[in-house]
């Protein structure tokens, strides 16, 4: 330990760091930051984790039940495998359109010169307006007369029940989630793309590569480090789907649209089981901790990162 | 230190008479042309939720659907702005969105900027490994402490209070992050030169470190309101009192029992979009380079 930083440690070895370095100073400045922190974050979710071991009303005498909670989740509650697989099915669809669609839209923009930029702000746009708005105007868009099935009505296409049909109504949750978050993604490629030495590609255009394998062998991989950037960032966005069902379809028809926040919520502050709701949010921390820990150890073999 | 500027100074010489090849003009051919309609139209498609959402809001009620897709009503109705501002507190609601979004963002700033400081420029014990675990939190769905939290501002008896709205979302890792990035981008000598000349640690945080990190300051500044001014979930937990409503719940609010009066619905709704579509125009440079340069908190 010592000898890895001679010239810092050896003249007040005996001493703590934290009293001999700017420790003192540190304390203060970092004392509001860590305070919330620990009470607002770490707190939080420790406890999340103890209510989960309880029989927890609103109102009343919580009561421990140890993992009932959890064997309740896992064996006893059909509603909790829905809502997973619905969630685990956005999460998929979303991802995989939103990172594509991303893709091809800020390789576009890139290409347009002069007015992409101005694209790429319009596009943002949705992203940092209230999603309750942006919502309720698809709900509106997407009532059985709403505008979407007027306009289908002009080629004399019937529209269907968007939003209460079982088969669709998923499928606009996508629609319109990928409209509102695509613009985030589409600026994080744009600055992506525009790392890369436009003199790269002009090497690569000599050697004679085509547009394509211009793409697929220099682009790609040098736009790999944003393009997991986003990729995690996405899918754990996307497993915390909570305003689009609750707006649009209120987890309906059936359970056919309901997510894990919105059960989570659901029996949070509808069925007062606080208990139930904190297991609820433990499954969900333990599948995004996995997924994304998963995508670091993969990181080395899919990013690469000598530019 | 001494030996690190005397290499900055000797270095610049090589690389900076040397003319940068001017850059390679893109011939338009007929695709760029093509390119262009197309992201017109694209654009267009993509812009229309909200101009159908401003549409809509001026259409008396009994034309929002009866016309269709036509998207201009027969008369403008602005009477749906003025049913807006009175079938809820809409004034109220929107203090409270502004007084909740900018004490939040005020907050959010300070005690990251104090904490990107210490991370950035002190030294003490276990600061990477505690930076490392803050950072962590990066990752950590919020909706996953709701229910914890709300027991703790029930026992706290905030419940139905601004205060709940703001405090327990000011410490996430997002903004120290940035704001920590910048500062160790810049050299330290600024600081260095101002300890020598007497400046206390506070001094120096206030007129050396403050005016050089102005525009992270700003980025974050402007994140944490955007999150707060659009944030669902936490106050329709927290809230249930319309007076103390921000404008996403009070849009919410808005389709009672008696079904969805959609005009003046719109009305908030667009009005509850404007200072977000203000601050995309006058800030788009730092938004840009905030997104870009990693995280959104985004709730």
């Amino acid at each position: 330990m010592m000898t890895a930083l001679p010239t810092l440690a050896v003249k007040n070895a005996k001493k703590p760091a934290w009293v001999t370095g700017h420790g003192k100073l540190a304390a203060v400045y970092l004392a509001p930051g860590m305070l919330g922190f620990f009470i607002f974050i770490v707190v939080p979710l420790v406890a999340s984790l103890v209510i989960s071991l309880f029989d927890w009303p609103l109102f009343g005498t919580p009561k421990f039940v140890g993992l009932e909670n959890y064997t309740r989740m896992l064996t006893g509650d059909p509603v909790f495998w829905t809502v997973l697989g619905n969630t685990l099915f956005f999460a998929v669809c979303y991802t995989v359109l939103n990172l594509v669609l991303a893709l091809a839209v800020s390789t576009w923009l890139h290409n347009l010169g002069s007015w992409g930029p101005f694209f790429r702000v319009l596009f943002f746009v949705p992203v940092v307006t209230p999603m309750v708005a942006n919502a309720l105007v698809w709900r509106l868009m997407l009532t059985d007369d709403g505008v979407v099935n007027s306009f289908l009505a002009n080629f004399g296409i019937h529209g269907p029940s968007w939003l209460s049909n079982s088969q669709l109504a998923m499928g606009s949750l996508i629609a319109m989630s990928l409209w509102q978050g695509i613009g985030y993604n589409i600026i994080v490629l744009g600055a992506g793309l525009n790392g890369i030495s436009p003199n790269l590609l002009e090497a690569a255009r000599i050697d004679g590569a085509g547009a394509w394998q211009r793409f697929f062998r220099v682009v790609l991989p040098m736009l790999s480090p944003s393009l997991f950037f986003c990729t995690v960032m996405t899918i754990i966005g996307s497993f915390k789907v909570f305003t689009q069902p609750y707006l649009l379809t209120l987890g309906g028809p059936g359970e056919s649209t309901n997510t894990i926040v919105l059960y989570l919520y659901r029996n949070g502050f509808s069925f007062d089981k606080l208990g139930y709701a904190s297991a609820l949010a433990w499954a969900l921390f333990v599948i995004v901790m996995l997924i994304t820990a998963l995508q670091f150890s993969q990181q080395k073999r899919l990013v690469n990162y000598d530019n | 230190m001494t030996t690190e500027t005397v290499a900055k100074g000797a270095t610049p010489y090589t690389g900076a008479l040397k003319r940068q090849p001017p850059a390679r003009r893109r011939k338009k051919r007929p695709g760029t042309y093509i390119s262009r309609v197309g992201v017109i139209l694209a654009g267009l498609v993509f812009f229309f939720p909200f101009l159908w959402m401003v549409a809509t809001s001026l259409k008396p009620t009994s034309e929002v659907f009866s016309t269709g897709s036509n998207f201009l009503a027969s008369r403008v109705e602005w009477s749906n702005y003025v049913t807006a501002w009175t079938a809820i507190p809409f004034a109220q609601v929107i203090a409270n969105s502004f007084l909740v979004s900018i004490a939040g963002a005020a907050l959010t700033t300070v005690v990251s900027l104090l904490s990107a400081y210490a991370f950035a420029r002190l030294q003490f014990r276990h600061r990477d490994k505690l930076f490392l675990v803050f950072l962590g939190t990066l990752v950590l769905p919020q909706e996953v402490l709701v229910i914890p939290l709300y027991i703790m501002m029930n026992k706290l008896d905030l419940v139905n209070s601004l205060p709940a709205l703001i405090v327990p979302f000011a410490f996430g890792a997002f903004g120290a992050f940035l704001i920590r990035q910048f500062l160790l981008s810049l050299p330290v000598e600024f600081e260095e030169a101002a300890r020598i000349d007497g400046a206390g640690s506070l001094r120096i945080l206030w007129s050396v470190i403050l005016p050089l990190v102005r525009a992270p300051l700003a980025v974050v500044a402007v994140f944490s309101f955007i999150d707060y001014w659009s944030s669902f979930l936490w106050p329709l937990i927290v809230i249930n009192d319309v007076s103390q409503a921000t404008i996403p719940l009070g849009l919410s609010m808005f389709s009672g029992e008696r079904g969805t009066d959609w005009g003046p619905l719109m009305a908030a709704a667009t009005v509850a979009v404007i200072p977000s579509l203000l601050v995309v125009i006058l800030l788009q440079r730092q938004l840009v380079k905030g997104v870009s340069m990693g995280g959104f908190g985004g709730r």
